[in-house]
């Protein structure tokens, strides 16, 4: 079988294939014209038939990792990115490419009516081709997603470390979420940055908001705790919740060298005494004013 | 030979590091150091280390070492002005500086020394400190 002759039949064809494929996408119950326009469709269709024509237009249809077919794939990977970003589903990108193989395959039909032989070769080849384009489009889709996930993962670590400075010379840092080797780097970073930039010299982490302690997560505070005190700053952890306290022990980690409390409050009015501050009631109801 | 100057403040010695240690350097340090405290019967020692960006586990163990050497000698140390990155490097190293006080500035090291060796040479600046803050 001569696979160029094949190969110049679709570039003839190339308008009723390019008709074909838009008509297979848009009747697609699941096309998404609302993150898409039609117009678009179009445009990337025919870029993409372009491209894929003349990559196989000297009869390579077996392997998709030569150079002419770095434009075609160039241009596939672009629009599953995109698509990925849009939120478009893996089945919705992936039918892109496999309605194409519809509408190429009912050209050759067309073409081979008298010669099924022939035919089911040619069906075979365009089979192969569109699955390891199909494979690539999946392979790009999942890499654009992925790039979406790392990048909410930094963002929340970003967002998740503030440091608060909840008096003069006193810093509160609420953990939320599990601490992991890197958040911890960033949470130890930010405190011993703020405790820099304030002159404060005391600092309050707060780990309320940590579903659980293991021996790791220990390992991480007492290292904050290490660190805060090399800078010269006393460090307190508040917010410890009967569960964690149980672990705590249970898992025999020391924690006796550190100051802890159960809540940021009474963290607070230790943090209060150590500077030699008072919170006490005014005569008039309410009002709390501090003394030095 | 390069040395690091050490100065005399009443009772108690005066170091700063504004250049990154070597090893050599580090061990001369020690060695005058605690001449100097053997010498003077100096009760306390600060060393600010905030022009220090580089550490190693070598200058960590002198840090120890002298703090050591000088309690045997009834003198306290203070390390003053550690920088971020330093104190998360010898957290890292394992090196917490067990025995050593820390303070973020010389003006706090210096007000700890004195609170720790119950040396009064601020009195009257205290006096006039104290309360007095009225509420509104």
């Amino acid at each position: 079988m001569d696979t160029n002759s094949t190969a110049r039949l679709l570039l003839k064809k190339k308008q009723d294939i390019l008709v074909n494929w838009m008509q297979n996408q848009l009747l697609d119950d699941t096309l998404r014209d609302d993150l898409l326009s039609n117009e678009e469709l179009n445009k990337q269709s025919e870029e993409f038939l372009d491209g894929l024509l003349k990559a196989t237009s000297d009869g390579n249809f077996e392997n998709i990792y030569t150079p002419e077919f770095e434009q075609t794939l160039d241009v596939l990977g672009d629009i599953s990115i995109t698509r990925a970003r849009q939120g478009f589903s893996p089945r919705e990108t992936n039918l892109y490419v496999l309605s194409l193989k519809q509408a190429l395959t009912d050209v050759l039909e067309q073409e081979h009516q008298n010669d099924p032989r022939l035919l089911y070769q040619e069906v075979v080849l365009i089979n192969k081709l569109l699955d390891s384009l199909s494979l690539a489009t999946f392979e790009t889709y999942l890499k654009g997603r992925e790039e979406v996930i790392l990048r909410q993962t930094d963002e929340i670590n970003e967002i998740s470390t503030p440091v608060i400075r909840v008096w003069d010379g006193i810093l509160a840092l609420p953990i939320i979420g599990t601490l992991d080797s890197s958040r911890t780097q960033i949470v130890m970073e930010n405190l011993l940055q703020e405790i820099v930039n304030t002159g404060s010299s005391i600092a309050i982490l707060d780990i309320s908001g940590v579903p659980a302690v293991d021996s790791l997560v220990a390992q991480h505070l007492i290292k904050t705790v290490s660190a805060t005190r090399l800078m010269g700053a006393e460090c307190i952890i508040s917010g410890i919740r009967a569960e964690i306290a149980q672990t705590i022990v249970h898992l025999g980690i020391d924690l006796s060298n550190i100051r802890t409390k159960a809540t940021l409050a009474s963290a607070l009015q230790i943090a209060f005494e150590m500077l030699n501050l008072q919170v006490r009631k005014t005569g008039q109801a309410g009002n709390t004013k501090l003394l030095r | 030979m390069d040395r690091i100057p050490i100065l005399k403040m009443g009772p108690f010695l005066l170091v700063t590091i504004q250049v990154d240690l070597y090893d050599r350097l580090a061990l001369n340090l020690e060695n005058d150091l605690i001449t100097m405290v053997s010498k003077t019967g100096a009760r306390g020692v600060l060393i600010d280390i905030s022009a220090v960006t580089i550490v190693d586990s070598f200058m960590g163990r002198i840090l120890g070492n002298i703090a050591s050497m000088s309690r045997i000698m009834d003198a306290e140390t203070v390390v003053v002005g550690m920088q971020p990155a330093v104190a998360i490097t010898l957290v890292e190293l394992g090196l917490t500086l067990q025995g050593v006080h820390t303070a973020l500035n010389v003006e706090r090291g210096m007000d700890l020394l004195y609170q720790k060796t119950d040396i009064l040479l601020h009195q009257d600046e205290e006096e006039e400190e104290a309360p007095e803050q009225d509420p509104e």
